[in-house]
């Protein structure tokens, strides 16, 4: 009894780390794709279109309300305390540090991701992906390259722009609706608000790029039996993804704290 | 220009492939008949190195493939084009950049030369007119024909065909087998043949190979095996299913 547990551990522990291990592989091969070969500069605007400029809606959204709630619940909580003016600066670290880069890659994985592994997966089950290799076209250098570029391009604009239309609206609500004084808000915004937050912001979304595109794309390539293998490929990348976002943000928060501690900048 | 030997393969719990012994000489046409899931689909991937199999040897040109890397695989790959037998379209792709997508990966850049060859191809499959349509929006006979237009385009010097006449009209099907032996006639294009049309099979093969329980059950010119008095090939020849056996 207890040694089948432990052999259940065991197989659940060590498929986790072959798991990790082809995913590192995928990385790799990607890389020295993108180093060694000729860029396929077409693919690579297509893919700069469908994530950069098409997420930008979903993006603006997210960062525009979250902003707005997080000014209006600072609020209830500060004006008990009286310290209303000082919303400003907690909803920018706020925005900065955690919720523009995390709310961006979670809604970038359900839009971007779930597209990558569904289109690859549906490629891999229809033989097209056979195909590509028949005519001596590593599926790496034609679809991942192109993807892995073009999202480590767009994550840090896309969570920048996420974060800009979040201090947007938190402004907008904290000054017209619940009349907070805008010349306070913004002196407290600015100067609370430092560059190490800002890298930190930045980095999370180049960190989360990488994630996202690995792991969907690892799914997608890995489907088989038909439309229900790649459905499924596409909920384990989706799944798989946001928890990877979720995980490596705690890790990535300390791990920048090392780097650029309180007193930087 | 392919020789296999005790090639085996089995997928999970399956044998499909017991030790497959062929051998296809530089222009020749090799014409692989078998039953439905039989395991020839399975035997033309393993030729190009698209499936591993788990025993045996494949030499291709000269060159062993097996345990060859994906990269390393490419230059052979560049030698041998492959019809699938759903034809593997890529949907995102109009016909026509179907069709050009091997030219564009060999490097060539000049509109005029693609846009030539593209026309020349569509005349050779009879789609002219349909070069702008979307796979999605092609019966499985087309699919099949630019499929095919993509496998030659580049004029590899060896060429495997899963079931090209399959799904075709008689009419069409008699212009790819033409096609087939125009290839080999005036390019010595080597080329192996999946079919189930028997009839193409004697037109077109020089040797014929009935793969059989995952093995070749027999290898034979036209002649011979139309001469065979063995029970299993007439049966498949003549289309009755097996007496009691
Ligand atoms: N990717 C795969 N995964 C699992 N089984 C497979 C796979 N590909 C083929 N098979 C199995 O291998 C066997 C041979 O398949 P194959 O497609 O080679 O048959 P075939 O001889 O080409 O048949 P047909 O004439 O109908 O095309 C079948 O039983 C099939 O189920
Ligand atoms: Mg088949």
């Amino acid at each position: 009894m207890v040694v089948r547990f432990l052999i259940g551990i065991g197989a659940v522990v060590l498929s986790f780390f072959i798991y990790l291990g082809e995913l590192v592989v995928l990385a790799a091969e990607t890389v020295r794709s993108a180093v060694t070969h000729r860029m396929r500069w077409r693919l690579f605007l297509r893919q700069m279109v469908d994530i950069g400029l098409l997420s930008q809606l979903v993006v603006v959204i997210t960062g525009g309300f979250t902003g707005a709630v997080f000014a209006a619940q600072t609020y209830f909580q500060f004006n008990k305390l009286g310290v209303a003016s000082g919303v400003g600066a907690v909803v920018s670290a706020a925005l900065f540090r955690e919720l523009g880069p995390v709310l961006t890659g979670l809604m970038v994985t359900g839009r971007v991701g779930a597209a990558m592994s569904a289109e690859i997966g549906t490629m891999k089950v229809t033989e097209q992906i056979d195909a590509l290799r028949a005519l001596a076209v590593h599926p790496v250098d034609y679809l991942v390259v192109p993807r892995m570029l073009a999202m480590m391009i767009s994550m840090p604009l896309l969570v920048a722009e996420c974060i800009f239309f979040g201090l947007i609206a938190s402004y907008f609500v904290s000054v017209n609706v619940l009349d907070i004084s805008a010349p306070y808000y913004v002196a407290n915004m600015v100067r609370w608000t430092l560059l190490r937050d800002i890298i930190m912001g930045l980095t999370k979304g180049f960190c989360f790029a990488i994630l996202i595109v690995f792991i969907s794309c690892h799914k997608g390539l890995n489907s088989r039996e038909g439309a229900v293998g790649v459905g499924r490929a596409t909920t384990e990348a989706v799944v798989n993804a946001s928890l990877a976002i979720l995980i490596s943000n705690f890790f990535l928060t300390m791990f920048l704290n090392v780097i650029f501690p309180a007193g930087w900048q | 220009m392919i020789a296999v030997r005790g090639l085996k393969k089995r997928i999970g719990a399956q044998e499909i492939l017991r030790g497959v012994d062929i051998s296809v000489g530089t222009g020749e046409t090799l014409v692989i008949i078998g039953r439905s899931g039989g395991g020839k689909s399975v035997l033309l991937k393993n030729l190009i190195g698209l499936m591993q199999p788990d025993e045996g040897e494949i030499w291709v040109d000269g060159q062993s493939i097996i345990g060859l890397s994906e990269r390393k695989l490419a230059s052979i790959r560049r030698k041998v084009g492959i019809l699938f037998q759903g034809g593997a379209l890529f949907d995102s792709m109009t016909v026509e950049e179907n069709i050009a997508f091997p030219l564009r990966e060999a490097g060539e850049r000049n509109q005029q030369v693609i846009a030539q060859k593209i026309a020349e191809m569509l005349e050779v499959i009879e789609l002219d007119g349909q070069q702008k349509k979307m796979p999605v929006n092609l019966s499985g006979g087309m699919k099949k024909r630019v499929g095919l237009a993509r496998a030659i385009i580049n004029r590899p010097s060896c060429i495997l065909y899963d079931e090209p006449t399959s799904g075709l009209d008689p009419v069409v099907s008699d212009s790819i087998n033409r096609l087939i032996r125009r290839l080999q006639e005036r390019y010595h294009v080597t080329s192996v043949v999946v079919t189930h049309d028997m009839r193409s099979a004697f037109h077109i093969g020089d040797h014929i190979a009935y793969l059989h329980e995952g093995r070749i059950y027999f290898y034979g010119t036209p002649a011979e095996i139309q001469a065979s008095p063995d029970p299993l090939i007439q049966d498949f020849l003549i289309g009755r299913a097996s007496r009691a056996d």
